[in-house]
């Protein structure tokens, strides 16, 4: 079963984040709750704990780019 | 818990901070916070660059100033002793989840004390951090890991500004700083502000802070 990892709203009114920095590659083992990938909004870096164990299969958003709110960043598998 | 580490070196703080972000995500403390005056360093956030920093390696190397690289937001800014530095390491989940709000509850805390110096300072759109008129005296950049916060705070007491010449402070062209030394005229011995400070965050904060004692180690209440 793949697992969609979402951006996450971040604060009220915000809709958009960029990717900073990917804590795994594609192709890794992640482990539930820990940190997968950091967004950027403002003066604030967010860590993203992966939402499932397994395999990260899919980087959608690379660093440096932006994404919106409820955009999948990368499936899990 | 309030952990007042002193005079550090930067990473020695980070590490401190890395290791309480841990205890705070597996409930085993309750929301704290560290304080600290560091050596002098620059650091250098996740929207910035060396671009913004104003001097060659010769003179970083003969003042013995590092420049890091950090995880947190932001552009390139300065600490160093007469600078109160403040880590909250505090869970957002029962907080409303909401990065801006933090950050705007951290400007009022700086606010809220500069209001007991008689001293208006306010807060200007999109340029996070406490100014006061057109000069900039706290600076915010945050960190979180699955809500849970670290980096934080910076509020310029007694610090040499000369140190913010070196630099395009927080990326910004023409920004000017500033302290309370410099606004009053005075100089203000930056642990004498330390229990003002403390009580405005936890007024902002709903926070239960203890009175703070001073040892030579760190020391944790």
């Amino acid at each position: 079963m793949m697992t969609d990892v979402k951006l996450p709203k971040l604060a009220e009114g915000v809709e958009k984040a960029s990717v900073s920095y990917w804590h795994k590659n594609a192709g890794e083992a992640v482990k539930e709750g820990e940190d997968l990938v950091e967004l950027v909004t403002d003066k604030a870096t967010f860590n993203l704990p992966a939402p499932a164990s397994g395999v990260l299969k899919e980087v959608l958003v690379s660093e440096g780019e932006e994404a919106s709110v409820g955009n999948v960043l990368a499936r899990i598998g | 818990m309030i952990i007042d580490l002193g005079l550090t070196d930067y990473e020695e703080a980070y590490r401190s901070q890395m290791e309480l972000v841990s205890k705070r995500k597996l409930g085993e403390i309750s929301d704290s916070v560290i304080l600290t005056e560091h050596k002098p360093v620059f650091t250098i956030g996740r929207s910035g660059g060396k671009r913004n920093l104003l001097v060659d390696e010769a003179t970083l190397k003969a003042r013995g100033l590092k420049v890091l690289s950090i995880d947190r937001g932001g552009d390139i800014t300065f600490h160093g002793p007469g600078q109160t530095v403040f880590y909250p390491i505090i869970d957002l989940k029962s907080r409303g989840r909401d990065l801006h709000r933090y950050m705007r509850d951290l400007e009022s805390v700086v606010i809220g004390f500069l209001n007991g110096y008689g001293i208006i300072a306010e807060r200007l759109k999109d340029r996070t951090g406490v100014w006061v008129g057109p000069r900039k005296i706290a600076s915010v950049g945050i960190g979180v890991s699955n809500w849970v916060t670290y980096h934080g705070l910076s509020v310029n007491i007694d610090v040499d500004l000369s140190y913010f010449s070196m630099i395009y402070p927080c990326g910004m062209r023409g920004a000017k700083m500033t302290s309370l030394s410099d606004i009053l005229g005075v100089r203000i011995k930056t642990r004498e502000t330390t229990s003002m400070l403390l009580s405005s965050f936890q007024r902002i904060f709903n926070v239960k802070v203890e009175p703070l004692e001073r040892m030579p180690e760190a020391v944790v209440i």
